[in-house]
């Protein structure tokens, strides 16, 4: 079996940095917990001592007895109001290093490259999110409330046990590395396993994922049986390699328990012979006992949760490898800043491709003046969407250059750089908010008059009106709205925000003409005097384009005006004349 | 918990075994106290060092025994709870993907993967827990206090007194947390939406330059998950401290008591000490009954929300009957609303489609194009009106054949992890190579997919993520197509398609061997308009029908809809 202590170490160090924020809160922790075990274990004292005025019959001493009642009523009062005061703490620590945590996750998935996103499923990364730091949070409240509380029961009970018998403690000392060695035992095998089946349940989660999102097509091919099929041998790939997890970690509790009762069985047997002897009194013994019972009590407790806390630190470690991965590259230090931008791009010889093996884009050069509406047309699949890509820096080129207003867009903030284009993609997104917050996302300052005004330039203002709370119903992913609708919605977006540049990818594929139509006249509003890069298959809206870049195959092999171009008879008028063709 | 019983039902035998072991071990515990006092009564107080050696004998035994019968106990509960949560979770699957359209839009995406996962772990781990405690915890509590009785009945009263005081606190403090705890659980949803909304919505957000409000807006989230989960604990954690208190308040009154009753005579020390340890052992087993209350609590909620979707029946009943060889389709006045939408879809819609015939469906957006072929597979049903084939009504047909019979190509072109043949499979799964390729030629998807190094074997990201969106949707017509369906539907599925590629298709549509009924969906009248028969929808009306001469003539809005798009264009070039 392997020896994960290392990686486990360095996990830890790390959950300890968030821990640290908290700092005041854990020390008042501690001193609660020193104060709370310090105060129990008072008790068993108390106990014998009370036992020990009880010696037969005829024998009691009333007077004393209830002066040590009342100790140990007053005693229990204050331990329990101590302990309440503690755990209150010891949730506050947890779930703030938990929220701490989901955050920085959070903050991590904003700055995250595309091409990582592009190519890990969501579904687990939202598993880190959500299930691994909950399970990092019982695993976190566990090992808070228990280890230390339990290393100082340790502590306290060998002092008062060695204060007590020498003998009897020594005992109990010698005996306890046995439930110490089961314990470490146990925890080293059970982390592999629940490290296995943390792994396949973020495999199941995946596939769940994709096939509950996709169940339309599912159904629509009659595939359900197939999937069911794939499901089940993950599922049964997971009840197997959880029974393991879930039988060994629970192994923990009834080995200590058993090297607890060893402990017990030696320690009231020595104790006896001691009494007999008049080293001790039976109070003393009584105490000793239940000392000795304490005493691996927290070996116990804290073999369980070390079990929890390596399945909390397995979690805790996909959670923080998600947080630790490589962001975005970083804007640049003193980044340059443009103001004002008129619409000047130029794009010096650039390569590109997403995958070193397969070379895309090379050696592209285009050169944009202000105002100029640029088209991108070309069979599907050219990397007209690649530009894209390219310009609003979620990729970023492997050669040569792009220059907005004579400026490197390297030497800008991402910021800077996107506040310069207004995009609107085919792939519509909606966030679940009001229509109202959907429009008005890049200009959330913006009045009523100016959302209203830009729905109704998107001819969105209709069907948003026809929504059951108009413009404050709560859109979201899984809405009834149609691809066309979300389109709009995603149109009066950047009607709203009236950006210098434009970008439109495919913004208008799923919206009727006679729609479109009306759009367009918006967009020409819009775009008048504002560089603009359209993708489109419409003939209609490319024909106005100042240029048109022919796509194929990642390279630009034409470019010109419709005109120009139909002239040339080269590979646009083949795609241009193809749309009149008899199918 | 009804729905939920036959998952448990297969481990009956571990459901007996498991907390029958446990009880036993318990009794092995409730043995110790007894051994102390007669350590104390016999070998101490009558000098009997033999005596004493064979009660550490026979505690010794005791242990060994518990630990046998608790490893074995341990073994069955967590395969009771694994199989358990192993079977409802296929069974869930299961159940989720046969909910109809409109159910599973109800439900949601999010809502469905988390009860399958979260909601899941959480009652396997509530039945290994409730296995191994929920019977021995309670069996050790009363076995206690009547050993207690055995011991002396007048000092055992307290116990009587105290048992049910902690139960009050116990459950009391429950009755408290659940609604707080649900609303834990709310909050965490709104956690898990914010998290993969961002993740799908990535480059939106970008463009927009909105990452700091998102963060700002997940961080209130998790603030207020922090602060309801904080408030929860603030009453949970009070279990702990008041038992503490009303154990160790019971056990001086016992000590009190037990004075009284050992001066008349009629206790020993020994006894005395024995049922000190007795009131010990009840408050150890309440602590672990309090915190498997929580885990109970918690799993019951999960298995009620589990059970929800279990419970949601598919509002779509199969039919019996065999797909009829006649694919005559007729739309009898047919009216379609969603559920929950105000306003119909579709009224009053009535044509006929005559097998091998390709038919047009033109209109404005929300004019209810995907509503009308979404009732043919029968994702919806009409809410008014018939739908049959071959004279057929659809809803007496068999759902499996006529799904497999009437192929539609989805709007969002949705691709599965896999390679490019597993896609394929996904629409047949005995399709040959042949088949494949032959399919992916008539999608006009064959160049792209033959540039790839590995062919057929090319991986396909989730969601098909890693293609283009034409690219995508090629694949998609090409899985319909390897069905070699009797009606093939696309839905506005060529509309990432250039013009060239697009008519390529149409073409190889036209020419396919098996001549299926074709609906093509688009909002380009050069994709319709050589179609046989052509259907303009406005507003989920019908507001022409014919072909594409007939409606230039009688249809003004199909006429508009040409003139914006071709004659106009024709004009200009």
């Amino acid at each position: 079996m392997k020896k994960p202590s290392g990686n486990e170490k360095a996990i830890m160090k790390k959950v300890l940095l968030y821990v640290r924020a908290h700092l005041g809160l854990v020390t008042l922790s501690i001193v609660f917990a020193a104060i709370v075990v310090g105060l129990s274990l008072y008790l068993p004292i108390l106990q014998g001592q009370a036992i020990d005025r009880i010696a037969g019959s005829g024998q009691v001493d009333f007077t004393g007895l209830i002066k040590i009642l009342m100790i140990m009523a007053g005693t229990t009062l204050a331990t329990a109001l101590l302990q309440w005061l503690q755990n209150i703490i010891n949730n506050r620590i947890t779930f703030r290093v938990v929220k701490d945590l989901r955050d920085d996750a959070f903050k991590k998935i904003e700055s995250l490259p595309l091409s990582y996103l592009d190519s890990h499923p969501s579904g687990d990364i939202v598993s880190r999110v959500i299930a691994d730091a909950d399970q990092f949070s019982d695993g976190l409240l566990m090992g808070f409330t228990q280890l230390f509380s339990g290393i100082l029961m340790i502590l306290g009970t060998l002092v008062f046990m060695f204060s007590i018998s020498w003998q009897v403690a020594l005992l109990v000392v010698v005996l306890t590395p046995i439930s110490l060695f089961v314990a470490k035992f146990i925890a080293e095998h059970t982390y592999s396993h629940f490290k296995k089946q943390s792994e396949i349940r973020g495999r199941q989660t995946a596939l769940i994922d994709e096939m509950v999102g996709g169940q339309k097509v599912v159904q629509a091919y009659g595939r359900q049986a197939a999937v069911q099929e794939e499901f089940d041998a993950i599922n049964d790939e997971l009840q197997k390699s959880s029974l393991k997890a879930v039988f060994f970690s629970s192994l923990t509790n009834p080995v200590t328990r058993f090297v607890n009762s060893l402990v017990y069985a030696a320690s009231g047997t020595l104790g006896a012979f001691m009494v007999i002897r008049g080293h001790i009194s039976v109070g003393q013994l009584s105490a000793v006992l239940s000392y000795a019972n304490q005493y691996s009590k927290p070996f116990n407790e804290i073999s369980s949760v070390i079990t929890e806390l390596q399945n909390a630190i397995a979690c805790a470690g996909r959670l923080l490898d998600l947080i630790e991965l490589d962001s975005e590259k970083p804007d640049p230090s003193s980044p340059a800043v443009i103001e004002d931008f008129t619409g000047r791009v130029d794009i010096d010889h650039i390569d590109f491709s997403y995958v070193p093996e397969r070379p895309l884009i090379q050696n592209f050069d285009l050169h944009v003046r202000p105002g100029q509406k640029v088209a991108i047309v070309g069979p599907t699949g050219c990397g007209k969407t690649t530009l894209i890509n390219l310009l609003m820096r979620f990729y970023d080129v492997n050669q040569g250059n792009i220059r907005l207003e004579d400026t490197s867009i390297y030497d800008l903030s991402r910021d800077n750089l996107r506040s310069g284009f207004g995009m609107v993609l085919q792939d519509t997104w909606i966030k679940e908010a009001s229509a109202r917050d959907n429009i008005s996302m890049g200009k959330p300052d913006a009045t009523e008059e100016e959302i209203i005004a830009a729905a109704k330039a998107a001819h969105a203002d209709e069907f948003i009106r026809r929504l059951p709370q108009g413009y404050d119903t709560i859109l979201h992913d899984g809405s009834d709205l149609s691809q066309g609708q979300r389109q709009l919605l995603c149109i009066a977006r950047v009607m709203l925000a009236i950006p210098p540049m434009l970008i439109l990818d495919e913004a208008t594929s799923s919206i009727d003409t006679r729609t479109e139509l009306h759009i367009q006249q918006s967009f020409d509003a819009l775009t008048k005097g504002r560089t603009s890069f359209v993708v489109a298959h419409r003939l209609s809206t490319i024909r106005t384009a100042d240029m048109i870049l022919v796509m194929r195959d990642g390279n630009v092999v034409e470019t010109g005006t419709h005109e120009s171009l139909l002239a040339q008879g080269g590979f646009y008028s083949e795609l241009y004349n193809s749309q009149f063709a008899e199918s | 918990m009804k729905r939920l019983t036959p998952y448990i039902k297969p481990y009956r035998k571990e459901c007996v075994i498991a907390p029958l072991l446990k009880c036993m071990e318990a009794l092995v515990d409730l043995f110790v106290p007894l051994c102390m006092a007669n350590l104390v009564d016999i070998g101490i107080h009558q000098n009997n060092e033999p005596y004493i050696f064979r009660i550490g004998a026979i505690l010794f035994g005791l242990a060994l025994l518990g630990l046998l019968l608790s490893v074995i106990a341990q073994w069955f509960a967590a395969r009771a709870a694994t199989g358990f949560a192993a079977g409802l979770r296929r069974d869930t699957f299961a159940h989720i993907q046969s909910l109809s359209f409109s159910s599973a839009d109800r439900i949601g995406t999010d809502t469905l993967v988390t009860r399958l996962t979260a909601d899941i772990n959480q009652t396997q781990t509530g039945i290994n827990m409730g296995l191994r405690l929920l019977l021995r915890s309670p069996f050790i509590v009363f076995g206690a206090m009547i050993m207690a009785f055995r011991v002396d009945v007048p000092s055992a009263w307290i116990f009587a007194i105290t048992i049910p005081l902690l139960a009050v606190v116990v459950y009391g403090i429950m009755w408290i947390t659940i609604p707080l705890y649900k609303k834990v659980q709310n909050h965490l949803d709104q956690v898990v939406s914010g998290t993969r909304e961002n993740l799908t919505g990535v480059r939106v957000i970008r463009a927009f330059r909105l990452q700091q409000k998102e963060i700002q807006s997940f961080e209130e989230r998790t603030s207020l998950l922090t602060e309801a989960s904080e408030k929860v604990g603030r009453f949970s954690a009070l279990t702990n401290p008041l038992t503490y208190v009303i154990i160790n308040l019971a056990t001086a009154y016992l000590l009190y008591k037990g004075a009284i009753r050992v001066n008349i005579g009629s206790l020993t020390q020994g006894q005395v000490i024995a049922l000190v340890n007795y009131m010990a052992q009840i408050l150890v087993e309440l602590i672990k009954l309090a915190n498997l209350i929580v885990t109970l609590t918690k799993a019951a909620a999960s298995a009620s929300r589990v059970e929800g979707i279990l419970l949601t029946e598919s509002d779509m009943a199969d039919g019996k009957d065999d797909f009829p060889a006649d694919t005559t389709i007729r739309f009898d006045h047919v009216s379609f609303t969603y559920h929950g939408a105000s306003e119909p879809s579709l009224k009053d819609i009535s044509f006929t489609a005559q097998p091998g015939e390709t038919i047009g469906i033109i209109g404005g957006t929300g004019s209810g194009k995907t509503s009308l072929v979404s009732l043919l597979p029968r994702f919806y049903d009409a809410t008014e009106g018939s739908v049959t084939i071959g004279g057929k009504d659809i809803r007496t047909l068999r759902l499996s054949d006529l799904r497999a019979k009437a192929a539609c190509v989805l709007q969002k072109a949705l691709l599965f992890r896999g390679t490019i043949r597993d896609n394929m499979h996904f629409g047949s799964p005995s399709a040959a190579d042949d088949d494949i390729w032959q399919a992916l030629t008539d999608a006009q998807a064959a160049d792209f997919v033959k540039d790839k190094p590995d062919q057929l074997d090319a991986p396909v990201e989730q969601g098909g993520r890693n293609l283009s969106g034409g690219q995508r949707q090629r694949l998609t017509i090409a899985r319909a197509l390897v069905r070699k369906p009797s009606i093939l539907i696309l839905d506005d599925s060529a509309s990432a398609l250039d013009f060239a590629t697009d008519a390529r298709l149409r073409h190889a549509i036209r020419e396919l061997p098996y001549h299926p009924t074709t609906f093509i969906v688009s909002q380009r009248v050069s994709s319709i308009m050589y179609a046989d028969q052509i259907l303009v929808l406005d507003d989920g009306i019908l507001a022409g029908q014919g072909t594409h001469e007939q409606l230039l003539k009688d249809c003004p809005i199909y006429r508009e809809i040409y003139d914006s798009q071709i004659r106009k264009g024709g004009e200009e070039a």
